[in-house]
């Protein structure tokens, strides 16, 4: 999981982050301005400081925030000097926008704000709809506003082209302030509460954020375009509202809760994707009538809330259908306010203490939690003197000479440890004072607060000194004598942190008084808390709370009470007796042969098996594997299958050395897995079996696995050079290659190759041959392989004890939603008896309602609500509804009056835990990643690997730092594009081939080990008509696969034109392409034809593939199906030329020319 | 009587020569005395409950109920395959305690005398003393087996056996249970004669 942040304000404005994965806070980097309100998102946080302005953090990212501007020369012509800027009095402006009613000239097109800065100067963009244009970029038509094409015609008259330039956004990981250039009569008074949500109301691309503020007077306001891309938004506009507001709370989802000056809370109605402001509010009547609400905040489903006696509510039953909930419960505790974050966790300040307290126990069954528990987390000035006692604590080592050694040296009990964690006074107070004198300097110096009340000051700095880690012993620091004394008593209960008190003053004002006690303990004292950026998984809490609780491992056998001496006597005798025992039971008989030789044991039981004849269905079968060892400690293994047909006791049987792969099967209902061996690849008809439970089939599956790895003596990791395959279910695998895999003549045939699963749950594994593993999950996560193997179903023996981590993965289910129009009532769910079902899957034949559909598989669970899926191709209109004449047919977003069916797409997420030897590679989400093949003799030492990647946005980037001993590499580097792209490629010889979104290539100039990004992007045309989506590169060979499934291969490539000159077919029927280093060339062929059944997804390998002929003459059929991608850029080895090669080529094995069924 | 081989070593024929002669009988299973055990997994079941039973007297069961399946699983076959690290990766979770504990809540031992009719000796002791103090593996013994220990100026009859070796009866006992458990997680003790050489 990666990290994320919990953002906090301290009592003197200061901000801090606690990562999820600390322990300690941090002051946030740009610590020059004292805050009193923070709202986080994971990506930014909104704050508004003291001087009542706001502020949006944007943090730190690889990818930039860039923009593009657009502006269009237009241009008409005439008889006497062709095409000129001289346009008709009725035509539109000579420089405008793409509308052509804005004048638009490029001098006059402005940064918004000073936090942007332009990246480069105006360039025309020769790209117009995939094809590149001559001439200038221009683009012609009849007349203004028409269809442009980009010939040049006889009655061509009007000519536009298009100037394009970036802006990048510059303020990160600092504050920026949002300018305030609105209406001067419209400006909004100084705010008093802010919050930020709404993401996910729309998904990416467009990331919209809602953010919401509350002005001194009462006065509601909605930041307008606020996005990823568009940090600050543009303008505040008001959202009139019934009464006046204190503080408002805006939900990730479409909760808006607020509260009313008058102790209701207001809860808005209406939010969604059209409408990302609502529609009306509805109010809602606190607990109770004297006890006003005075602090609301909301999450996906839930909603809390803090009353005026700090008394702390959970709303019932709140929910998008019903935003307002049913009614109140109290919960434990008093708190100042209350947070609710992602994943609906909870945090709170307390009343008392003014600690962060975590809500523990928040989990989608439980929304209300169990416990409040305070985080324990010190600050990270405070780290310097907070010793650790865990130096002290060595392993547990049995017998170790260290061991003694230690303990001997040890303090000899407990208390004396806990002293060395508590230095006394004398120890830590230099460097106290030290931190403290800065930071009094620092709050004196700094600050509106500063320059606007001198009381303020002396409260600010005051009680810096009740901070933590010295306040144990104030009277003894030497500073408390500087004219700062005692802060300002003032009594508790004039409400610190109430709005109204609050209202304009800054949160150093808060009393301290009465609470002086608290300050003597080790925390800060808190007055905001922000968690919309913090993930916390129900599962796993962060380590915030690492001093309480836990065994903590037994390794204080160090610490115990005993005497070193008698230390010594106990122990040595035990090591010495242990030592002789050994000598006697062991070292004389070392010459006896071992007792078992040879031994066959079973594996029995019951499982389902899908019968080879017809009618095919699963009937019971008795199962039993057979091992033997023989005399040399190989082993060998028998499945033996006993059945029962027409009353008659039969069996089949498959030695587990003929195996080819054993993969599990996607199936709603049965835990089912399929075996193939050579002969049923090429039958496409593998042994199907179904266990009763997960368990059962785990269990099945990871002997029958470890008996077919000992048979074949694989073990281990795979090798640097191993080919990595993944099936449509996520599956991983991984083949070893054998010499002769890629051999000239004769090579193995790839129905042969043994596959053995890795634990993990991925969509695409790329591999290169020093051992630089890359994956993504099916909700783009990038992962990197660890080096370890096992992890999934195979626990124990077919596991590495290390390197196996938790992995997750989210996909969406969709599900269709179909009406048909009639004239009485419009469209409805009733449709003609020859109809499709009302819901549906895609095609149309299967029935799939909301309630009946469940997740792909025993192991996914949902995670989300059914919700309108709008990014679907084709567009939709505002209700999410596409419209066509008849089912089946092409949709389009609109209707028109031939339009008599309509369908919308519903999803729901759904996820899979498991475990495997994956590292996550936060936070960028890829859709693509290659990395650089290592082509035959050559040796990068030193220099790092080459990675490119995609990612889900269709930003391009260029990993740094990338080696076989950090396989993560270290940073992105961003490479700015036009348009995003889909799929990136890089060749042995960093040739850098892209495909965009609009379906046409491009390749990277001067791509090279000294400059990693290269310089630009030359445009490749796609072949006529088809659109591309993936390109792969090998040593030389360029593939490119398009949207129809046609393979084709770049012609005329040279050094010194490496761009090729023309795409030339080589198949039809493929869904994705690897090259290797050796230009070898592996697809997943759609659909391949057996002797007994058709399957998809298939892994074939490209035969004839020769320098002079780089397209190759057929294929040859290996695994399948069921596959979705194949990486064979590991692959460098092949087995030493024949000399005979040159004399004929080899004849293809299978069938020439395409695969197809 | 199902004991770990260990044990039955230690208890019966620690003073025979090496190496120990086994006689395996094929028929005539000792149904009144033995549990037949029909199945692999009827062993892996007994062992699994000592695991158990153990961990209640250390941890109130809490640390074994919050493992998973496939950690009994892993525990099981670490022991059946011989493979140390795989046993212990999950075994050493068996062996912590709190850090505010100086020790388990009780420890899991069974002490075996071939004098006596009783199959062996268990009851609940702690590792730490009210007063603080550790218990040793003498103070034990005291509390649950005096007549193992010999008087303080009388002639050792009794040997005390933990997989083959003597500890020293001030060896504490916390100590001994995380380092000389087997692996069902219980400290067997063998008490027999003083061989008379």
């Amino acid at each position: 999981m990666p990290n994320s942040v919990l953002w906090a304000v301290d009592l003197f404005g200061r901000v801090y982050t606690l990562s999820t994965a600390s322990q300690y806070w941090e002051l946030c980097k740009d610590g020059q301005l004292e805050f009193k309100r923070v709202s986080a998102a994971t990506q930014c946080c909104w704050g508004i400081a003291c001087d009542n302005q706001v502020y949006v953090y944007v943090c730190a990212s690889d990818v930039a925030i860039r923009r593009r501007e657009e502006a269009y020369e237009n241009q008409r012509w005439n008889p006497m000097g062709g095409f000129c800027e001289k346009l008709l009095l009725s035509d539109r402006w000579s420089w405008s926008d793409v509308s052509g009613l804005q004048h638009r000239p490029l001098d006059g097109v402005a940064l918004p704000s000073p936090h942007w800065e332009w990246e480069s100067d105006w360039y025309v963009d020769e790209n117009f709809g995939g094809e590149p244009t001559e001439k200038g970029g221009w683009t012609y038509a009849i007349d203004f506003p028409a269809t442009y094409t980009r010939d040049k015609k006889w009655n061509s008259c009007v000519r536009r082209r298009k100037w394009i330039r970036y802006r990048r956004y510059k303020s990160r990981d600092t504050w920026a302030k949002i300018p305030s250039k609105d209406d001067p009569k419209q400006l909004p008074d100084p705010f008093n509460d802010l919050s930020v949500g709404g993401w996910e109301i729309t998904e990416e691309p467009s990331g919209r954020l809602s953010v919401w503020a509350v002005s001194v007077q009462g006065r509601v306001w909605y930041r307008e375009d606020v996005s990823h891309s568009n940090p600050e938004g543009s303008s505040w506009s008001l959202v009139d509202t019934p009464g006046e507001v204190v503080q408002i709370s805006c939900g990730p989802h479409d909760l808006l809760w607020a509260t009313l000056w008058e102790g209701q809370a207001l809860v808005r109605e209406g939010i969604g994707r059209n409408s990302p402001t609502g529609s009306c509010w509805s109010i809602v009547e606190p607990p109770g009538p004297e006890n006003g609400i005075m602090h609301v905040s909301v999450g996906v489903g839930v909603v809390w809330a803090v009353t005026k006696d700090r008394k702390v509510w959970f709303r019932r039953g709140v929910n998008s259908h019903n935003p307002c909930g049913t009614s109140w419960i109290e919960m434990v505790g008093e708190m100042t306010m209350v947070n609710v974050g992602l994943n609906d966790q909870v945090w709170g300040i307390g009343c008392e203490d003014r600690a962060v307290y975590f809500r523990q126990g928040v989990t989608p069954s439980e929304l209300s939690g169990k416990t409040w528990k305070a985080i324990m987390a010190a600050r990270e000035c405070d780290r310097s003197h907070s010793g650790s006692s865990s130096s002290l604590l060595s392993a547990g080592c049995f017998f170790g000479d260290e061991v003694k050694g230690s303990g001997e040296s040890a303090p000899s009990d407990t208390d004396a440890t806990s002293e060395v964690e508590r230095p006394g006074p004398g120890q830590h107070l230099p460097v106290e004072s030290l931190d403290n004198s800065r930071n009094l300097k620092e709050s004196l110096a700094s600050g509106p607060v500063a320059s606007r009340t001198a009381e303020g000051v002396i409260e600010n700095a005051c009680p810096t000194e009740g901070g933590p880690g010295l306040a144990s012993t104030p009277a003894v620091l030497p500073w408390t004598n500087i004219d700062l004394k005692e802060p300002k008593k003032v009594p508790s209960h004039s409400a610190a942190g109430f709005p109204e008190t609050t209202g304009l003053s800054s949160m150093g004002l808060l009393p301290l008084g009465l609470e002086e006690p608290y300050g003597a303990e080790d925390h800060p004292l808190w007055a905001w808390v922000s968690g919309g950026g913090c993930a916390v998984e129900a599962c796993y809490v962060p380590k915030w709370f690492a001093a309480q609780s836990g065994l903590s491992p037994s390794v204080q056998t160090l610490s115990l009470s005993i005497m070193p001496a008698q230390t010594a006597a106990w122990r040595k005798q035990i090591l010495q007796q242990l030592t002789e025992r050994t000598k006697r039971e062991l070292e004389n008989f070392r010459h006896y042969e071992q007792a078992v030789e040879q031994s066959v044991w079973v594996k029995t039981g019951t499982l389902q098996w899908w019968c080879d004849w017809k009618p095919h269905k699963w009937v019971d079968v008795r199962v039993a594997l057979e091992q033997f060892t023989g005399h040399d400690g190989a082993r060998d293994s028998i499945l033996f299958i006993y059945y029962v047909v027409h009353g008659e006791k039969k069996y089949i049987h498959v030695f587990l050395n003929d195996v080819t792969v054993l993969v599990p099967l996607l199936s709603e209902g049965k835990h089912s897995f399929a075996l193939y061996t050579p002969e049923r690849t090429r039958q496409r008809w593998p042994v199907r079996l179904a266990a009763a439970t997960e368990q059962d089939m785990n269990d099945w599956l990871a002997l029958l696995s470890l008996s077919c790895c000992e048979s074949r003596k694989v073990h281990g990791r795979p090798s640097p050079q191993a080919i990595w395959s993944v099936t449509c279910k996520g599956d991983i695998f991984v083949s070893e290659p054998s010499p002769d895999l890629e051999a000239q003549e004769h090579p193995l045939p790839c129905d042969q190759m043994f596959w053995r699963q890795m634990g993990g749950h991925l969509r695409v594994v790329e591999a290169n041959s020093q051992g630089v593993v890359w994956g993504l999950g099916y909700d783009h996560t990038a992962w990197v392989y660890t080096g370890g193997y096992g992890g999934g179903c195979f626990q124990g023996l077919a596991s590495s004890t290390s390197n196996i981590y938790t992995q997750s993965d989210v996909k969406s289910v969709y599900i269709y939603e179909n009406q048909r129009w009639n004239p009485v009532t419009g469209y409805t769910s009733r449709g003609l008896p020859t109809d499709r079902y009302m819901w549906s899957d895609a095609t149309g034949l299967q029935e799939c309602t909301k309630a009946s559909t469940k997740p792909p598989s025993l192991q996914w669970t949902w995670v989300s609500d059914w919700s309108v899926d709008f990014s679907v191709p084709g567009g939709t209109d505002q209700e999410g509804w596409q419209y066509a004449s008849d089912f089946p047919a092409s949709y389009h977003g609109y209707k028109t009056m031939k339009d008599f069916v309509r369908r919308r797409c519903w999803a729901r997420k759904c996820k899979l835990v498991t475990s495997g030897p994956w590292l996550e590679v936060a936070p960028i989400a890829l859709r693509d990643v290659s990395i650089i093949p290592e082509s035959p003799g050559t040796d990068r030492n030193g220099s790092s690997i080459a990675l490119w990647a995609v990612s889900d946005k269709g930003d391009v980037l260029c990993r740094l730092g990338v080696s076989a001993l950090n396989p993560a590499g270290s940073s992105w580097l961003h490479v700015g594009t036009d348009q995003p792209f889909t799929s990136v490629s890089i060749g042995a010889c960093y040739q850098v081939w892209a495909v965009a979104r609009d379906g046409s290539a491009f390749y990277r100039g001067s791509v090279s080990p000294s400059r990693p990004a290269g310089d630009c992007w030359y445009h490749i045309p796609s072949p006529p008509k088809q659109r591309l989506k993936q390109v792969s590169v090998g040593q030389t060979s360029v593939y490119a696969l398009d949207e129809n499934g046609n393979l084709w291969c770049r012609q005329g490539i040279t050094p010194s034109y490496p761009q090729g000159s023309s795409w030339e077919h080589v198949s039809n029927n493929v869904c994705s392409v690897s090259v290797g280093p050796l230009d070898q060339v592996w697809v997943i062929a759609d659909k391949v034809q057996g002797s007994r059944s058709l399957s998809r997804g298939t892994v074939c390998h490209r035969t004839g593939v020769q320098p002079h002929e780089p397209s190759g003459q057929g294929w040859d059929y290996g695994i399948g199906g069921g596959w979705d991608h194949i990486s064979v850029r590991a692959n460098a080895t092949r087995a030493p030329r024949s000399s005979s090669r040159e004399q004929e080529p080899s004849a293809p094995k299978e069938a020439l020319g395409p695969a197809c069924c | 009587m199902h004991y770990p081989i260990g044990l039955l070593f230690d208890l019966l024929a620690s003073s025979s020569a090496l190496p120990w002669n086994i006689t395996v009988h094929f028929k005539s299973f000792p149904e009144k005395d033995l549990l037949h055990c029909p199945s692999k997994d009827v062993i892996e079941a007994h062992f699994m409950s000592c695991m158990k039973e153990a961990d209640a007297l250390k941890h109130k069961s809490q640390v074994i109920n919050e493992m998973q399946k496939k950690d009994h699983k892993q525990l099981w076959m670490g022991l059946q395959n011989d493979r140390f690290d795989q046993f212990w990766a999950i075994n050493r979770k068996l062996m912590e305690y709190p850090a505010e504990e100086n020790g388990f809540r009780y420890i899991p031992f069974r002490i075996y005398q071939t004098t006596t009719e009783r199959p062996f000796i268990q009851k609940l002791f702690r590792p730490v003393a009210a007063d603080g103090q550790l218990h040793t593996l003498g103070d034990l013994l005291k509390e649950v087996c005096p007549s193992a220990i010999a008087p303080e100026d009388g002639e050792k009859k009794n040997q005390v056996m933990i997989h083959g070796i003597e500890p020293m009866l001030e060896t504490p006992l916390q100590w001994l249970s995380e380092h000389l458990s087997y692996p069902d997680n219980f400290l067997h003790i063998s008490i027999i004669p003083q061989p008379t050489d």
